[in-house]
């Protein structure tokens, strides 16, 4: 166990309770993606594990140190990666680099900071100054900042907000080494595509509450509706009485019947839909079937908890 | 105690200082000679000595006080509020470093910065006018208490201030009128009596005081009450200091 979250909870001075109760425990070397709407609490509950704002009850422990107790030997494991690009513009590469570095009381590493710089694309910049980069180089500088001291929790608060897809994915491609090299790392996403790409486990966070963590791909089976879809040979004008009970649809052009199943029933109802299609005398062209995507499950599980 | 973070506070600092050298070196010594012209030769041709002073070397410490407590206040609170106002400050907090350290790179820097301007106009000074330092351990006793005082009155404002205007707002209009007002161009006794009085409840009276008693062996209040009072402003800094990292105030909300 790398990190443990205990009733975390934090309301600001305006009375606003932006963490409510949170508890959560990450593995060594996994990747948790926090999924969550605009003001969910995600980026609240990294800034209170970092020790940005103080909790206002609750406690974290990373690697066995309490962060209040033990802050230096807690925060020497950490490394942060903010959502917002904050950087001093007249500021060089490899010295911003450098001071993050001093900052974690380690001295300067001119081999590491190579290494580093490399494998984000950076080192031919190492000596450009920080407003004559591009915005996703700054987001990249960002990440060096936070590795230079060789974390072994990461939090990336929406790596790839306002990124093109190229870059995305070479941010994923990090992110993958990280997670070889044995870092931990927490991340919180708009995009569900990328908890789904790269997450081991998924947090869904709403309104200062943890709704609930999940193995990634149970999550999916767990809350994954499948959906069949069925071409026809020929046109149907309405869907046959003995199918209005079950969850069948028919398309409006006649030629496509959906059904919907859930994968965690025993019974599909599969063969016994098929099995009726072909006593009816309905000859099929083709079958499909889709997976709800996490954006879906999220959707609904936000909706089930706000009615 | 993270002494290499520190020295990555106090050396970043430092950097940003010595990549305006020019500005930083030039304008106090352009400033220091106007002074001389204007107070100096316009002035100084009609008050001539000041408690057996020349005019022109009687200013001298009054000078040095005047930019050391205006550089020292404006550095020690642009050094905090610029990477509060970019957002960098998430860094400070989060990384293993105590309050004191904080302080400690950047008041340090503040405080370093302000003793290199003070000692660019001293030896400005000494090219228009014949100087002799009677105490120079006190001299530099004084200099050294007045750049970490107002650094940590400056670092203060750098959290307290939630825009530019309000940055700007101290050193201009509290801190540089009751320099001017405290005793650095005229000695206290030259006023009428009833503002003898009230110029004693200004504290820079005291400062001002007690850097001139270094120089000249003359102090308009005696040099223990002027040392007491130095001493008794950097304690006052340094507990709205730890109690403002204690309580997390306009940093930690």
């Amino acid at each position: 166990m790398l990190l443990e979250v205990n009733e975390l909870r934090k309301t600001y001075a305006t009375g606003f309770e932006a963490l409510k109760g949170i508890s959560l425990k990450v593995n060594k070397g996994e990747i948790l993606a926090l999924l969550g709407p605009n003001g969910a609490g995600k980026t609240s509950l990294i800034s209170t594990i970092c020790g940005i704002t103080n909790p206002s009850s609750g406690s974290v422990v990373i690697d066995g140190y309490d962060i209040s107790k033990n802050f230096r030997d807690a925060r020497k494991l950490v490394g942060l990666v903010p959502q917002d690009i904050t950087l001093e513009p007249f500021e060089k590469v490899a010295n911003t680099i450098n001071f993050s570095r001093g900052l974690f009381g380690k001295k300067k590493d001119d081999a590491l900071t190579e290494k580093i710089l490399t494998k984000l694309a950076l080192w031919d910049k190492r000596d450009s100054r920080l407003m004559e980069l591009s915005g996703g180089m700054k987001r990249r500088v960002l990440i060096a900042k936070a590795l230079i001291h060789e974390p072994r929790l990461l939090f990336l608060d929406e790596p790839t907000a306002s990124v093109d897809v190229e870059l995305r994915q070479s941010m994923w491609n990090v992110v993958a080494d990280l997670k070889k090299d044995g870092v931990t790392i927490i991340l919180t996403t708009h995009y569900i595509e990328e908890a789904e790409a790269i997450a081991d486990r998924v947090g869904i966070m709403n309104k200062g509450e943890l709704l609930l963590v999940e193995e990634k791909t149970s999550l999916m089976q767990k809350f994954g509706q499948k959906i069949l879809n069925i071409e026809l040979q020929k046109r149907l004008n309405q869907l046959p009485k003995e199918f209005s009970k079950e969850n069948v649809k028919l398309s409006d052009d006649g030629l496509t019947l959906t059904y919907i199943y859930d994968t965690k029933q025993k019974k599909t109802g599969i063969t016994k839909l098929l099995s009726n299609l072909s006593n009816s005398g309905i000859n099929l062209r083709d079958i499909q079937t889709d997976q709800s995507s996490l954006e879906e499950i999220f959707v609904n599980l936000v909706k089930e908890k706000v009615e | 105690m993270n002494f290499q973070a520190v020295k990555a506070i106090y050396f970043f600092e430092m950097a940003r200082f010595f990549r305006t050298l020019l500005q930083s070196f030039v304008s106090p010594v352009i400033s220091t000679s106007l002074y001389f012209v204007v107070f100096g030769t316009a002035i100084g041709s009609r008050i001539q000595e000041v408690e057996g002073i020349s005019y022109g070397a009687f200013i001298v410490p009054g000078l040095i006080m005047l930019s050391v407590m205006t550089q020292a206040t404006s550095n020690g609170s642009f050094g905090i509020y610029f990477p509060k106002f970019i957002g960098t400050i998430y860094e400070l907090l989060s990384a293993p470093i105590s309050y004191f350290e904080i302080i400690l790179g950047y008041v340090g820097a503040a405080a370093t910065k302000a003793l290199f301007i003070g000692l660019v106009i001293l030896a400005t000074a000494a090219i228009f006018v014949d100087l002799k330092i009677m105490h120079p351990v006190a001299m530099i006793l004084f200099l050294v208490l007045t750049c970490i005082s107002f650094s940590l009155l400056g670092f203060i404002l750098g959290i307290w201030a939630r825009n530019f205007e309000q940055l700007q707002l101290v050193p201009l209009l509290v801190v540089t009128p009751l320099v001017f007002l405290g005793g650095s161009f005229y000695s206290v006794s030259m006023l009428p009596p009833i503002w003898q009085t009230i110029t004693l409840f200004n504290p820079v009276v005291y400062l001002v005081s007690g850097f001139r008693w270094s120089f000249f062996g003359n102090a308009d209040v005696p040099i223990l009450v002027s040392l007491l009072a130095i001493s008794s402003f950097t304690i006052v800094c340094i507990t709205i200091v730890a109690w403002i990292f204690n309580t997390g105030w306009r940093i930690k909300q």
